[in-house]
């Protein structure tokens, strides 16, 4: 169960970009902020990429996955987001309705003044690339075997031939080698490496793992379980050359041959999706074409350094808790008073938006310092003045009053706030 | 008469091609690149090292393993070695991030750390 029916700020994914996004949201206005995550605990993919590398860009230092991962997960908790773990989103509607289920919060229908979708993206399958041959046990995705070998404690095969060049599949031939498994070779259709050099470096040179570029794998050979693949080279329109074809007894076929956002949930809300990126259209506040929808991270496009996931998520967090507390305070039909320029403080603090319709609305305040000549007291909705009235001077020692008029209203019913400032005419 | 070799660098994702001009196993010049880079391409040299990221057997934990690190690169010739010293490690939870899994591994004065907290169940 969520501890409410109604959150300022639901963030669905508790991996990089939904942990920094509800961080952002709780740090930025939102007053509760929802974390719905599928998994029995946050982190999501980082718990299961062990090596080092992430967070130089943030933190300046060279962590393992699950240490980036740990710093947020104790800045989400530390800071007053509720979590909901093991639950799967089911539906999104266009207005922020949100369906999920999970094993102990049952089923969960709540709502959300904005949403941050923070799903991530998926690897691509076998039938996603089309490899002929037949279909024993043994082909898997790269994260797959991640998942297994580093966060459940499986081999998935002690023979390897790795599909693609991609920075999981040569971290994963590395950590495959350290587990004692014997990786045979990593094939890669594109003519050029398509990971990181320093990736080639220490997880294919350091062990004495071949690169074949300009290859793939032309076919799957075994019944129950794969026993070769049949690799073969390519020429630069991907058409295999015939003659060049190798077979490589293997157990296993790792398959590390791109990624595709998530978007499912998305599609179901109304979110337009991009072609290109596979992620959904974004503004410059990654709101998406759906108001108080936003959406940060692998979701909108697949980033290679988590820190910026990081910043996407915090981006889209900010914005979600804006959007938000816009929302809420028209809920509840109070406009805020700030204090501006040389203002002390203002009673009173906020105003009801309906009390123009009948009267006027008498404002006190006190300025800061004095100014001993003609003053305007103003009062602005963001940029704009709503009223201005003159004074003599301003002393902290008297208080000013000032009314906002009854043909105010409509400016206050759109106002966020209203800020007042006691400035030199 | 100087050596040119060429090394590509681990340091950070950038992964620049360091072109090192050296006597024997000194170093005389490395362009270009930074720094680290620089301490980096002279390690490379004489004693290549990495950091190493693996993981140990976890006891009443979530998970059944615990994702462990290097306190500091770690010889490269002995990495195997120090795969076979962590296979007969077993660390009971609950764990802190940070804690010291380890110490000295190998008399390499390079730690174990824990990547992660690891909480306990029953």
């Amino acid at each position: 169960m969520t501890r409410k029916d109604k959150y300022d700020v639901v963030v669905i994914g508790a991996g990089p970009g939904g942990l920094a996004a509800a961080i952002a949201a709780k740090q930025n206005g939102a007053e509760d902020v929802l974390l719905i995550e599928r998994d029995q605990e946050l982190g999501g993919i980082l718990q299961q990429c062990i090596h080092n590398g992430f967070g130089l860009e943030i933190f300046g230092q060279d962590l393992p996955g699950p240490s980036y991962a740990q710093r947020f997960i104790d800045d989400t908790l530390a800071c007053g987001v509720e979590p909901l773990l093991d639950t799967m989103v089911l539906d999104i509607t266009s207005q922020r309705r949100i369906f999920a289920t999970g094993r102990h919060s049952g089923f969960v229908d709540i709502r959300a003044r904005a949403i941050v979708l923070a799903m991530g993206c998926r690897e691509r399958t076998r039938a996603q690339i089309r490899i002929p041959g037949t279909r024993p046990a043994g082909v898997y995705t790269a994260g797959t075997a991640q998942r297994w070998v580093n966060v459940e404690g499986y081999m998935p095969g002690s023979r390897f031939v790795v599909l693609g060049s991609g920075d999981i599949g040569m971290i994963m031939a590395r950590r495959l080698t350290l587990e004692g498994a014997k990786v045979e070779r990593v094939v890669e259709v594109m003519p050029f490496l398509t990971g990181l050099t320093r990736n080639y470096v220490q997880c294919l040179m350091d062990y004495d793992i071949p690169l074949h570029l300009s290859h793939t794998v032309k076919r799957v050979i075994g019944n129950q379980r794969v026993e070769a693949v049949e690799t073969v080279r390519v020429d630069e329109k991907w058409a295999p050359i015939p003659g060049s074809e190798e077979i490589i007894p293997c157990d296993t076929l790792l398959l590390s041959v791109g990624l595709i956002p998530e978007n499912e949930l998305s599609k179901k809300a109304g979110v337009l999706i991009d072609g290109l990126t596979g992620g959904p259209f974004v503004d410059d506040t990654f709101e998406t074409n759906v108001p108080g929808i936003f959406a940060a991270g692998n979701v909108v496009h697949v980033y290679d350094l988590v820190d910026w996931v990081s910043e996407a998520g915090r981006q889209a967090g900010i914005s979600a808790a804006k959007f938000a507390t816009r929302i809420r305070r028209r809920e509840t039909g109070l406009v805020p008073l700030r204090v501006g320029d040389n203002v002390r403080y203002v009673v009173p603090h906020q105003v009801n938006r309906e009390s123009l319709a009948e009267a006027p609305v008498r404002l006190q305040l006190r300025v800061k310092t004095p100014i001993e000549s003609p003053v305007w007291v103003e009062v602005r909705n963001r940029d704009h003045l709503v009223l201005r009235k003159g004074e003599l001077y301003a002393r902290p020692g008297e208080i000013i009053t000032v009314e906002i008029p009854i043909k105010a209203y409509d400016q206050v019913q759109l106002a966020d706030e209203l800020t007042l400032a006691v400035v030199k005419r | 008469m100087p050596d040119q070799t060429k090394i590509l660098c681990v340091t950070c994702p950038k992964g620049c091609t360091l072109q090192v001009t050296h006597a024997g196993k000194t170093v005389i010049e490395v362009k270009p690149g930074c720094k680290r880079g620089h301490q980096y391409a002279a390690r490379e040299l004489v004693d290549p090292r990495r950091m190493v990221a693996t993981t140990v057997r976890a006891m009443n934990a979530v998970h059944p393993l615990l994702p462990v690190y290097t306190s500091a690169p770690f010889p490269k010739a002995r990495i195997q070695e120090l795969r076979a010293a962590l296979r007969a490690l077993e660390v009971p939870a609950p764990v802190k991030m940070g804690q010291v899994v380890l110490a000295n591994l190998l008399d390499t004065g390079i730690d174990i750390i824990a990547s992660r907290d690891l909480a306990q169940v029953d």
